[in-house]
């Protein structure tokens, strides 16, 4: 079965560019632009997979990852969160907010490809 | 990496529309605007151009927007003030910042130094204290981990690893799988795997973050450490592990048979217990709701070569539609024939599909107006006056290409305004107005044209100057006697310029007949009113769309060519005593007890076929630019209606007198007259009053022998 | 239409006779060959501008080219063609007496242009080919259609 890959980002550059990486790497992604349009997504879509943007308009990564951590279905799905800051009190926010892991901007397609294979478990 | 240019473009098109946003916020923010949503919407706009730029690699963009960025973090945060100089700092920040997109764009490098003094400016914000890009607080030294893989050397890594491995159950909240992470090193060679259920926790505890099943692997590798602990990057903080070279691991008390490759930890993610109660409660079907109701309307990215081919298209079906109208027409049916009224439907409905279609290409103006924002700066700056823009009807819509081809005459007619039009603070204060002059640009819709207008409140044209000046460069004769307005139509006369030192604003040998030849390029027409004292406006009127006008046909010299309806104020057969002879060629036309000046079509176009001559001339009563009126002889008037506008230039070039062509429904071509350009071709003794710029080349008329 | 006999060194150019003199034209910039029709004269246009014409529904400036070289004007005649020729993104008719023949030529068989006096055929005409029964000039189309204030002497 086609890992689901739910991409969140309010920047079109960025969505385009996950959803190319993650379809050359064989997976489905589907995009939302902001947090509000990704949960809409989440409830549509079900994904495997979610990797969001933490800087967004309407509702930012941290709410996005509570409101599917907190939420009725799928809540233990692997979150992915996109940041342009490597500093590590960052990434412990992600991670205390819920995030299954990380992926610094700018990222390269293996990288990303990689930690999505790592958190699904899809075979690479 | 190399993402495909076609994302490339998707981001610089994507940083238009931030730059807009960040433009807009900052113009909300220096006019008072606080709140949350405004600075969060500047401050995305600058991350999301670092966020793009990343992917691409632009380094000197990165570079500044993240400084850019900290700045506006601080403000976002009230770290630090927004003083006025804070602000006109970001504002320059943003105009800098759209200036090294467009380098990107095209591949081009910015001067190091240019962008030095702007970040200077930046860390003046920040209090002085130049920052690093990344930013040095790190209390978990252990996640810092390049993240590449296999090939670092590590020639003396002991021969495997024991890993000790305790999931808390925020590692299952947080969408982890111990499955994946035994698997992902299981993958890195032969690997037991004892499941330890020694600290089984009491599943009816209140403490869900007591570890519960434990691992301990007993892996054997040549991989580093290194490459091990980028497995757990994810889950540290969220489990307790131990990892330790496999010689000096005591061989666990009760080792447990391997659970074979994949081992199947009990507490799957599907059902994480009690974990959901860690996170904080929220709505995903509220959001969802919302997201439905407030989401932007849904819009399609088109390739602007497919609309214009659309266009054009329509254009064709236009004309077919006229052609066999015309058709119709001559085969002299009954008015009420079946024929007749499927045409008249298919008249309509290719009026509808042009409406249609003309409003893909519609526009609102309102970025043009935001870039604006900046020349006004800039030319605030190298004047040394204070200057603030005022925009409205910032919503109107107006075709692409209208906008594109506005963009030079509206930078100069800025930079004019605030160079020429606007004083200096001083004398602004000594004549008891406010310091900082206004500039107030303003667009909107009016019976079928756009009207942009461009006002200052500053001391107003300086009428016996221009006059002198237009005297001295014998534009007008000396003893000519000008009415104020026939004065301020003399500053668009090619090569006037009223700055007494070519100034390097809007000097450049750029003079208002630059602007209007640009406005008349585009259908359109300028004109200007000032008051002493209190400013000038300049007024442009444009057509909405580029494709198609209303015209009037006539006939000259034989040809058919057609006159824009907006320019006609009436059609006129004149009796016999109507028109006066002055000197040998030229006429005035005697109406309502005035002398209007009347101009030969035929002859101002070279067209001196004299056996085409009309006996009974017709008059259209034209008003040119500044209210001038003027009479243009044709030979005969037929009908009004729509025409389609082809341009000449693309193939040919300009031709003077003409503004475009169209095809008639008989498949001719038919020229479309410029009557401000015919108009001010006026000959003859009886224009001696009014100014008469050369309306032709020189260069053209050498071209005829 | 590439022809996949030619080798590689090979050009193809339209010949075609204006003014009783054999002229040819890249192949390449060639659309299209049309009959003759009316056209709508444009004002103070050099003589060689005879107007434009609708081809469907671009406005295209028609040229004779028999004029441009400084000959008579193309008499009117049934024979007469139109070479629509593309220069850029600039499409423009040539008004010829009639089209000859496609000739296929290598590109050693272009000869410079030998030291003619007329400033007209020096800037607009880029080699001569020898024919059977002479020879042809080959135009540089954009110096043909350059803007009369440069191209005029």
């Amino acid at each position: 079965m086609t890992v689901k890959v739910l991409a969140i980002d309010d920047s079109r550059t960025i969505r385009s560019l996950v959803q190319k990486v993650m379809e050359d790497a064989g997976f489905d992604c589907i995009c939302a632009e902001d947090g509000v349009d990704g949960i809409a997504r989440f409830a549509e879509v079900a994904p495997d997979v979610v990797i969001t943007d933490i800087n967004m308009p309407n509702m930012d990564g941290y709410g996005v990852i509570s409101s599917i951590r907190g939420g009725e279905i799928n809540q233990s799905v692997p979150i992915l969160v996109l940041t342009t800051e490597s500093a590590d009190h960052l990434k412990a926010r992600a991670r205390a907010a819920g995030a299954t892991g990380w992926i610094v901007k700018p990222f390269d397609d293996e990288t990303i490809v990689s930690v999505v294979r790592r958190v699904t478990g899809a075979i690479g | 990496m190399a993402p495909q240019s076609s994302i490339r473009d998707t981001f610089f098109e994507e940083c238009e529309d931030l730059l807009e946003a960040l433009a807009e916020g900052l113009a909300a923010m220096a006019g008072g605007a606080r709140d949350t949503d405004t600075v969060n919407a500047v401050f995305r706009a600058v991350h999301s151009v670092k966020g793009g730029a990343g992917a691409f690699a632009l380094t000197d963009l990165v570079a500044f927007a993240h400084r850019f960025e900290t700045v506006l973090d601080g403000v976002r945060s009230g770290t630090l003030d927004l003083t006025p100089e804070v602000m006109h700092t970001m504002q320059r920040s943003a105009d800098h910042l759209a200036d090294l997109v467009e380098a990107a764009r095209n591949e081009d490098v910015l001067p190091p130094d240019v962008s030095e003094a702007f970040l200077a400016n930046l860390d003046q914000c920040l209090g002085a204290e130049p920052e690093s890009l990344d930013m040095g607080d790190t209390p978990f030294d252990f996640a810092v981990i390049p993240l590449e893989f296999g090939d670092d050397p590590a020639p003396k890594e002991p021969a495997g690893y024991v890993i000790r491995f305790r999931p808390l159950q925020q590692l299952y909240a947080n969408g982890h799988d111990p499955a994946l992470l035994i698997a992902a090193v299981h993958a890195l060679g032969p690997c037991e795997v004892a499941l330890d259920l020694s600290a089984l926790p009491d599943w009816d505890g209140p403490d869900a973050l007591t570890p519960g099943l434990g691992w301990t692997l007993r892996l054997t590798t040549q991989e580093s450490e290194t490459v091990l602990q980028e497995i757990f990057e994810f889950v540290e903080g969220l489990c307790s592990l131990d990892i330790s070279p496999l010689e000096d691991a005591p061989v666990p008390a009760d080792p447990l048979p391997s659970p074979a490759a994949s081992p199947s930890p009990p507490p799957g993610p599907e059902a994480p217990p009690a974990a959901a109660s860690a996170a904080p409660k929220s709505d995903p079907a509220a959001g969802a709701e919302s997201a439905e109701a407030r989401g932007p309307k849904p819009t399609l990215r088109v390739d602007l070569d497919r609309v214009d081919r659309l266009i054009n298209s329509v254009g064709e079906l236009i004309i077919n539609q006229a052609m066999i109208a015309q058709r119709l027409q001559d085969m002299a049916l009954a008015s009420d024939d079946d024929v007749s009224l499927h045409v008249e439907d298919y008249r309509l409905l290719a009026r509808d599909i042009q409406e249609a279609v003309m409003a893909i290409r519609a526009q609102p103006v309102k970025p043009l107006f935001q870039r604006m924002s900046r020349i006004l700066r800039e030319a605030a700056e190298a004047t040394g006056k204070s200057a603030r823009l005022v925009t409205f009807g910032e919503n109107t819509e107006v075709d692409k290409t209208v906008i594109e081809r506005l963009a030079d005459p509206l930078t100069h007619m800025i930079r004019n305004a605030v160079d020429h039009g606007l004083e200096g603070p001083d004398a602004r204060r000594a004549a008891g107005k406010d310091g900082t002059g206004t500039i107030r640009l303003g667009a909107a819709h009016r019976s079928g044209s756009v009207i942009i207008t461009i006002r200052d409140d500053g001391a107003g044209l300086n009428r016996p100057r221009i006059l002198d000046i237009a005297r001295r460069k014998g534009l007008v004769a000396p003893d000519a006697d000008l009415a104020d307005a026939e004065i301020d139509g003399l500053l668009f006369l090619p090569g006037f310029s009223t700055a007494s030192a070519v100034s390097n604003l809007s000097g450049r040998g750029v003079g208002l007949d630059v602007v209007r030849n640009a406005v008349t390029a585009l259908g359109g027409r300028i004109s200007i009113a000032s008051v002493p004292g209190q400013g000038t406006e300049f007024t442009i009127s444009l057509p909405l769309t580029l494709a198609v006008m209303d015209g009037m046909v006539v006939s000259v010299a034989g040809q058919t060519m057609v006159v824009p309806i907006t320019s006609i104020l009436e059609t006129i057969r004149p009796a016999p005593g109507d028109l006066h002879r002055v000197g040998t060629d030229d006429s005035l036309l005697s109406i309502r007890g005035r002398f209007i000046p009347t101009v030969d079509v035929a002859r101002s176009l070279g067209f001196t076929d004299p056996s085409a001559r009309a006996d009974f001339p017709l008059l259209l009563l034209v008003e040119g630019e500044n209210q001038s009126q003027c009479a243009l002889v044709v030979d005969a008037v037929h009908d009004q209606r729509q025409v389609v506008i082809k341009g000449l230039d693309s193939n040919y070039g300009q031709v003077p007198g003409v503004s475009a062509a169209t095809v008639l429904g008989d498949g001719q071509i038919a020229l479309i007259l410029d009557p401000d350009a015919i108009a001010a071709h006026r000959a003859g003794p009886a224009a001696t009053a009014a100014p008469r710029p050369p309306l032709f080349h020189a260069d053209v008329h050498h071209g005829q022998h | 239409m590439a022809n996949t006999d030619l080798a590689e060194t090979d050009l193809e150019f339209v010949t075609f006779s204006a003014g009783g003199q054999s002229f040819s034209i890249d192949i390449g910039q060639v659309r299209e060959i049309r009959r003759w029709s009316p056209v709508t004269p444009l004002p103070h246009a050099p003589d060689e501008v005879l107007g434009v014409m609708n081809l469907r529904g671009s406005v295209i400036p028609i040229y004779d080219l028999a004029a441009r070289f400084g000959l008579d004007r193309t008499p009117e005649s049934p024979r007469n063609v139109v070479v629509i020729a593309m220069h850029g993104s600039q499409t423009v008719g040539l008004l010829v007496e009639a089209v000859s023949e496609i000739l296929s030529v290598g590109r050693e068989r272009i000869q410079e242009t030998p030291d003619v006096r007329s400033d007209t055929a020096r800037q607009t005409i880029t080699g001569v080919i020898t024919v059977d029964e002479g020879m042809t000039r080959v135009i540089d189309l954009a110096a043909v259609v350059q803007p009369r204030g440069k191209a005029a002497a």
